[in-house]
């Protein structure tokens, strides 16, 4: 008979270099020590040089007069206004052209993605021409390239091509707007009502397709809803109808609204990069949805639109979504390339400030953190997304 | 009772063609209504877009370097005679005139090194001294200074040759970085995974501009009194930090990828962490994440362009340098900047090329 082990003995809690634990404790103290040394180290050398160059410190230039003059801006702002204006104007100016690229360029990637599956043969091979092509290419000279065009090949203010109400020569485009009235206001207020309601009906639609197989028509539905949303707000507004036409004044065209060539060359250099990876996203998506699903969607009797829409698209979605979350990110940080054909956005901004009061630490800290930010912002936009993509297991 | 009448369903009509020029025209362009008119649609609007690109580029194009004839053709058609007038400046930089033979074959040497590695017959230990052998050479020949050759001070190197060294330098330095990196952020300790992560998340949060900002107006500051840092080094410096988070990512896939087992066996082996990674995690994981580092490779490639904003003159960079000054040529800047486009194209696509190989490579040692 074996005899029986003895009672295990309290492990030593002593940090040695015998153990495992020691080790890895005595690790990690060294690992944090020298990440605060040479952070200590750094701020040390900082403060040193910023003294012996005469360099100020702080955050209170913030609150000083900006005094140069922003060429495009979604709020008020005069000579007068103060740094943070400034840079709350850059960082408008980068989220509006953020969100409109995103949206466009996700409408092209996917255009373009799908159309590489295209039973068409010419079709297939000008996707992926495009996409060779506007990958391979860096944004930045692609920015330049647009600038270019914006800029010196477009016809003077002069000789503006018109459209009807559409201008476009080097100062931009310019077309028709509705002088904004509360009636605006209200239908904008309306269509995301309209939208809120239809994602409640949406969902409602869903389980009752899950309960009983009855389909219910969703995307009609809430197209519908949203609509009778805006028009019931632009009513309720007194539905004002008055358009504000762009016309040619003597210096330039007066009236509707403009988008600058800066904002123009940027969103368009955004759109089209970037839609260049949403496509290579979306058909790798769709391509790594195996053979056998589509021919057992087929088996069942669904049509190829069916099996597309109920099948294909909800698996492909899954492999989609993280690498489209990288590719908003991506598009978002490169928006910071402006700085290089002057659009004011938020590096811009900083790149000014840096300049004129040579305060390199704190303006590069505020964009850092607004980027920082923005990018936790969409992952976790993305991954609440994701999630709800993800396979439903029991 | 009338007798069963036997009638055999109509035969079906042949198969229509499979395999021929005319079947793959029907399938391929002309299968319904709407393929048809797709087709005809993209073929006359492709067809006259070719068309009248190929009058500007070649047809109505002026190749030798007349300004006269250039600006004659304005509007009308391309003037490549740019690029034979400031072709070489382009794509050398500010790197004085007698001594571009040095840029030329330093790089070449680079090139071809970095060739060498790709090929996977030359993965082994051979790399680490030829990858040594070639920076000396590099560095001599590009800085000059000894064995007779005039010096040449880093603000003068530009064009291509510093597109390819801030790109293979900066990779190179980062590889082994991101390894470590990638490695402590599956560390069973929290305090080295919590460093890993912020590094990584932190520079994967922010522009690389922001980045090659700090790099050229704070590094100075960072520095201790009196020493000063050549712009070049800062910037390479910025590069590889970034990159180094960005392929930590692609090595952490590739880890993740690899089944527990490898390690356990390698535990049961008696193994020690080091020896375990080194023998037999690394090797497994790096070989399937070839394709996404090349991937970074390419990102990386195309992102030296922006160090232009710090005034280094790649060439971008060195592209404003030769035309911003010339009022005589600056109009021609889009035949200028699509000469480059068309180098960045090569080298990318090239590079492209090459991670899809690595990739079906791997897919079919993978299916025995």
């Amino acid at each position: 008979m074996i005899e029986a082990r003895p009672a295990p003995t309290r492990k030593s809690r002593s940090v040695s270099w015998r153990s495992r634990e020691g080790r890895s404790l005595i690790y990690q103290v060294l690992a944090i020590g020298s990440v605060i040394a040479l952070i200590a180290l750094l701020v040390r050398n900082t403060l040193a040089n910023m003294k012996a160059r005469g360099i100020q410190s702080g955050y209170d230039f913030l609150n000083q007069p900006f005094g140069f003059d922003v060429s495009e801006t979604l709020i008020p702002y005069d000579m007068m206004s103060s740094y943070w204006t400034a840079f709350a104007i850059g960082m408008t100016n980068t989220l509006r052209v953020a969100v409109i690229g995103i949206v466009l360029a996700t409408l092209l990637g996917t255009l373009i993605g799908v159309g590489r599956f295209s039973n068409n043969f010419i079709l297939r091979k000008v996707c992926y021409a495009y996409v060779e092509f506007f990958r391979n290419v860096p944004i930045y000279l692609q920015l330049l390239i647009w600038y270019l065009v914006f800029t010196e090949m477009l016809p003077s203010f002069e000789e503006a091509w018109q459209q009807g109400h559409f201008f476009l020569s080097k100062n931009g485009v310019s077309f028709p707007w509705p002088v904004w009235e509360l009636g605006h206001t209200l239908a904008v207020l309306g269509l995301l009502l309209g939208l809120a309601a239809g994602w409640g009906y949406a969902r409602r639609a869903r389980r009752h397709f899950e309960l009983t197989g009855e389909p219910k028509p969703a995307v009609r539905v809430v197209l519908a809803l949203m609509v009778v949303g805006a028009v019931a707000g632009w009513a309720m507004g007194g539905a004002p109808s008055q358009w504000s036409l762009p016309v040619k004044g003597d210096f330039q065209v007066e009236g509707g609204a403009a988008l600058t060539p800066e904002f123009l060359a940027l969103l368009l250099g955004l759109v089209f990069y970037t839609a260049a990876f949403i496509a290579e996203v979306v058909r790798s998506g769709i391509a790594s949805v195996s053979l056998g699903q589509h021919e057992a969607a087929a088996s069942l009797g669904l049509s190829k639109r069916q099996a597309m829409r109920l099948v294909v698209l909800p698996q492909a979605l899954r492999v989609i979504i993280p690498p489209l979350t990288s590719q908003y990110l991506n598009l978002t940080k490169n928006s910071s390339l402006a700085v290089a054909i002057g659009y004011p956005e938020l590096v811009s901004i900083a790149n000014t400030t840096l300049n004129q009061t040579g305060r390199a630490i704190e303006a590069l800290s505020i964009v850092m953190l607004v980027y920082l930010t923005l990018s936790l912002l969409t992952s976790a936009l993305m991954n609440w997304f994701n999630a709800s993509a993800a396979i439903q297991e029991r | 009772m009338s007798a069963h009448h036997f009638e055999p369903i109509a035969p079906r009509p042949m198969p229509g063609r499979q395999t021929g020029a005319i079947a793959w025209l029907r399938t391929n362009l002309f299968s319904s209504w709407g393929n048809t008119l797709v087709t005809l649609v993209l073929l006359l609007v492709a067809g006259s877009a070719l068309l009248s690109t190929l009058d500007w580029a070649l047809l109505k194009a002026v190749f030798g370097s007349q300004l006269e004839a250039c600006n004659n053709a304005r509007g009308v058609g391309a003037c490549w005679g740019v690029i034979t007038e400031k072709g070489r400046f382009i794509v050398m930089g500010r790197y004085p005139d007698t001594e571009h033979w040095r840029p030329v074959i330093a790089t070449g040497l680079m090139l071809g090194v970095v060739a060498m590695s790709c090929m996977p017959r030359f993965w082994s230990g051979v790399l680490v001294p030829l990858w040594a052998g070639m920076l000396v050479v590099y560095f001599i020949l590009m800085k000059g200074g000894v064995l007779g050759l005039t010096e040449v001070p880093t603000d003068q190197w530009g064009g291509l040759p510093l597109t390819v060294m801030l790109t293979v330098i900066g990779m190179t330095l980062a590889f082994p970085l991101s390894i470590f990196v990638a490695l402590g952020r599956r560390s069973t300790m929290p305090a080295i995974r919590t460093i890993c992560t912020l590094y990584v998340e932190l520079i994967r949060g922010v522009p690389l501009i922001t980045v090659l900002f700090m790099a050229s107006f704070m590094l100075p500051l960072f520095m201790p009194e009196g020493v000063k840092i050549d712009v070049l080094i800062r910037v390479v410096v910025g590069i590889t930090l970034f990159a180094a988070a960005y392929m930590a990512e692609v090595v952490r896939g590739g880890l993740q990828a690899l089944p527990k087992g490898q390690t356990e066996a390698a535990a049961t082996l008696g193994l020690s962490y080091w020896q375990t990674q080194r023998k037999i995690v690394l090797p497994q994981a790096l070989a399937t994440v070839v394709p996404s580092l090349m991937n970074t490779f390419i990102g990386m490639f195309k992102d030296t362009s922006l160090v232009t904003i710090v005034s280094l003159y790649e060439l971008t960079g060195a592209l404003s340098l030769a035309l911003n000054s010339d009022a005589d040529w600056r109009p021609f800047k889009l035949e200028a900047y699509l000469f480059i486009t068309l180098i960045y194209f090569v080298f990318c696509f090239a590079m492209s090329r090459y991670s899809l190989w690595v990739e079906e490579r791997t897919a079919v040692s993978k299916t025995r």
